[in-house]
């Protein structure tokens, strides 16, 4: 058997032998199974009760005693906070609110509660905002404005192609859901292929095998089969979350299910992001070969490597600004930047329409880098990985690259 | 052919000479000391034989031809920094790393099987490399060097961290290598297993040779022009001698250019004293080491 292809296959098998592998290759589903499991606990728990919800409200202004029912909740009125208190201590009422006899010019209304909260629920904040509206509108217009009132708009947008036909990929929240998943999966797992790379060479310059090895491969040989080999279990451990996916949304609640049924994520979108998955590894992959083999211990190597991969986590640090102007210059360059461009256009690519030329720059530049940085880590494992204790300076690496 | 021809080669890091100007041949058949104090340039000159570095001019020549992938397959190298994956198993580990050598799984395990049974580590063949003890992984790391039957065996310090039962079981594995004809390269600074093992050596120092030649040849080189004489009775001025010099339990005389050791002997017998030891003197390795070392370092 080639030699290369003897190295991937051992470094294939190693690394999905490891624990650490094993365990997050099938704790990322179990944690999604636990987090639908907490999703199903919660939603009943802050299901609305079936039985209606009594508010209780002490108008000073005399001028709000209609529409006292809103959706399941029914607005009691009392004619002193006393009462008030004394009704929502007994449990007749679960809040009451005082309108003041100046609340038309201050717009202020006072709540009282039994239990600390942080902010008031939405549904009674809705309901109170609908209780005062219609009660400040009523017979002064017709019921379908006030209706309209409470709900002034529902914003759909169509995004149109430059011919003017109806786009084939539109937008929105609910796209943003799986390409952001997909891009937190591939961030994740470059991050953690990455530092198997760094960690099998580290070891392996730790435990002086690395001249062993050279004397029966090529560097380039061992670093092929190697970063091959490491990556062909990263993209399995890939196929494993990609395929707990579906099996997943089935145990989920309907209404995830109906949620996530609702996205449509196009062919292109999984083909890039195989591409990109390939790309985005090969790249750190190569770049931890060099770390490892410039540092002479693994945890050294390990801590030059994160600053690198800071930067294919950083889009989610920017993530809103992302969100609104997904097309700016600086994302642009960041989408040509080798380090940040695989997880930083998946990203886009959710949220927006990616010019083919930024695709093709953004490609050309990470194939280059990798053939370069495949080339460089070669050179270098020959030169450093036998000088063990002591780690080159910059000006060391420069001249004996320059040297050749 | 010879197994390994090197040619004027020459090698510096940053400015600093670390191999100058230095030639060798080693024949199949023989054990090759290469010998020298730390730092000597001995590993440089090893791993430039391997490839694993670039002379930065000169050429080498294994079996004839430049070292290629194929022809990596011939060698066997015990690299001085050495070590295995301490989580694999033994069998796994010498399976593996034979495999990039060319051999079938099969073939490496029943030769390893055959290698393990030899030095009585076979009990140790599925335990993980972390539990054995240096000296055992340090056999085990031997036995992957030599497991693909190389014509060509280069061995850094393969004696270092190992008992003497299991260096006399190296040396003899080692011996039994060049009775089958192979070429065995022996790098080392300790001159007594040279003594013991090696055909031919060059001692280098300062990455330049400074002494070459036949164990034999050197050591005649580099006699002391005494004799060493262990005795009873009384001892007067011996004829044909120009110094003698009392030794704990010995005398050592030495000669006047003129006088052999034969006729010193037939002398001392004439005297009518006991002789209970009477040798030639020679400087062992370790002397001669030291002598042009030394000399090379005024």
């Amino acid at each position: 058997m080639n030699k290369t292809l003897l190295i991937f296959k051992h470094e294939f098998i190693s690394t999905i032998r490891r624990k650490g592998f094993i365990i997050l290759t099938f704790a990322l589903p179990v944690l999604a199974l636990l987090a639908i499991g907490i999703f199903h606990f919660a939603s009943d728990v802050i299901k609305p009760p079936a039985e209606a919800v009594k508010i209780g409200y002490v108008d000073e202004t005399q001028s709000f005693n209609q529409l006292v029912s809103q959706g399941n909740m029914v607005f009691v009125s009392f004619n002193s906070s006393e009462d008030a208190t004394r009704a929502l201590i007994e449990k007749d009422i679960t809040e009451y609110i005082i309108i003041p006899y100046d609340f038309i010019s201050t717009g202020l209304i006072q709540r009282y509660i039994l239990q600390r909260e942080v902010a008031p629920p939405p549904a009674t904040q809705n309901a109170i905002k609908n209780f005062i509206t219609s009660n400040l509108l009523a017979g002064k217009v017709s019921p379908a404005i006030v209706t309209r009132v409470e709900a002034p708009l529902n914003l759909l947008t169509t995004t149109l192609t430059p011919t003017g036909d109806v786009a084939s990929k539109q937008g929105g929240l609910l796209n943003l859901i799986i390409p952001g998943i997909f891009s937190f999966l591939l961030a994740f797992s470059l991050s953690f292929s990455s530092a198997y790379v760094l960690q099998g060479l580290g070891e392996e310059k730790e435990n002086r095998l690395m001249e062993i090895l050279l004397s029966s491969v090529s560097a380039r040989q061992l670093i092929f089969g190697k970063v091959s080999g490491i990556g062909a279990a990263g993209l399995a451990q890939v196929v494993v979350w990609v395929i707990s996916i579906p099996i997943l949304l089935k145990l989920a609640s309907s209404s995830i299910g109906g949620i996530l049924s609702m996205i449509q994520i196009p062919v292109n979108f999984w083909v890039f992001g195989i591409v990109y998955f390939i790309l985005g590894y090969l790249l750190f992959a190569v770049l931890s070969a060099i770390i490892a083999a410039i540092s002479s211990t693994v945890r050294e190597a390990q801590g030059i490597a994160s600053l690198f991969m800071l930067f294919s986590i950083a889009p989610f640090w920017f993530y809103s600004l992302l969100m609104f102007f997904p097309n700016s210059p600086i994302w642009i360059i960041f989408s040509i930047f080798p380090f940040s461009a695989p997880v930083l256009v998946m990203l886009r690519l959710g949220m927006t329409g990616v010019p083919t030329w930024q695709l093709i720059a953004s490609m050309a530049v990470l194939i280059l880098s990798i053939a370069g940085g495949l080339l460089l880590a070669a050179k270098l494992l020959r030169t450093y990985i036998l000088m063990y204790g002591k780690r080159p300076t910059l000006k060391e690496i420069i001249r004996n690259i320059k040297r050749g | 052919m010879s197994a390994v021809e090197v040619n004027l080669i020459n090698k510096s890091y940053a400015g600093k000479v670390a191999v100058a100007d230095l030639s060798f041949s080693v024949a199949r058949n023989e054990i090759f000391g290469l010998i020298g104090p730390n730092g000597a340039g001995k590993t440089t000159t090893i791993r430039m034989m391997m490839d694993i570095i670039k002379p930065d001019s000169g050429q080498i020549a294994i079996f004839g031809e430049e070292l290629s992938e194929s022809s990596k397959n011939k060698l066997g190298y015990l690299p001085e920094e050495r070590g295995l994956y301490r989580k694999m198993r033994v069998i796994d580990s010498i399976i593996y790393l034979s495999s990039l050598k060319g051999m079938e799984k099969r073939s490496a395990e029943a030769r390893a099987d055959e290698l393990l049974n030899k030095i009585n580590m076979l009990s140790t063949k599925n335990k993980k490399i972390e539990e054995l003890s240096r000296g055992m992984s340090q056999i085990i790391q031997f036995i992957v060097t030599i497991i693909h039957e190389p014509e060509l065996i280069i061995l850094d310090e393969p004696f270092s961290g190992l008992d003497p039962v299991n260096t006399e079981l190296l040396k003899q594995i080692i011996l039994d290598l060049r009775n089958q004809g192979k070429a065995v390269i022996l790098s080392t600074h300790q001159m007594n297993q040279v003594e013991e093992l090696c055909d031919r050596l060059l001692m280098i120092n300062n990455g330049r040779a400074v002494l070459g030649g036949s164990l034999k040849e050197i050591k005649s080189r580099y006699r002391s022009n005494s004799v060493i004489l262990d005795f009873e009775g009384k001892l007067g001025q011996v004829p044909g001698t120009t110094e003698k010099r009392t030794q704990p339990g010995y005398v050592e005389l030495i000669l006047d250019k003129k006088t052999t050791p034969q006729q010193v002997l037939e002398r001392l017998v004439s005297t009518g004293i006991i002789i209970n030891r009477f040798e030639v003197a020679t400087l062992s390795l370790n002397e001669i080491f030291l002598k042009v070392v030394g000399k090379n370092h005024e």
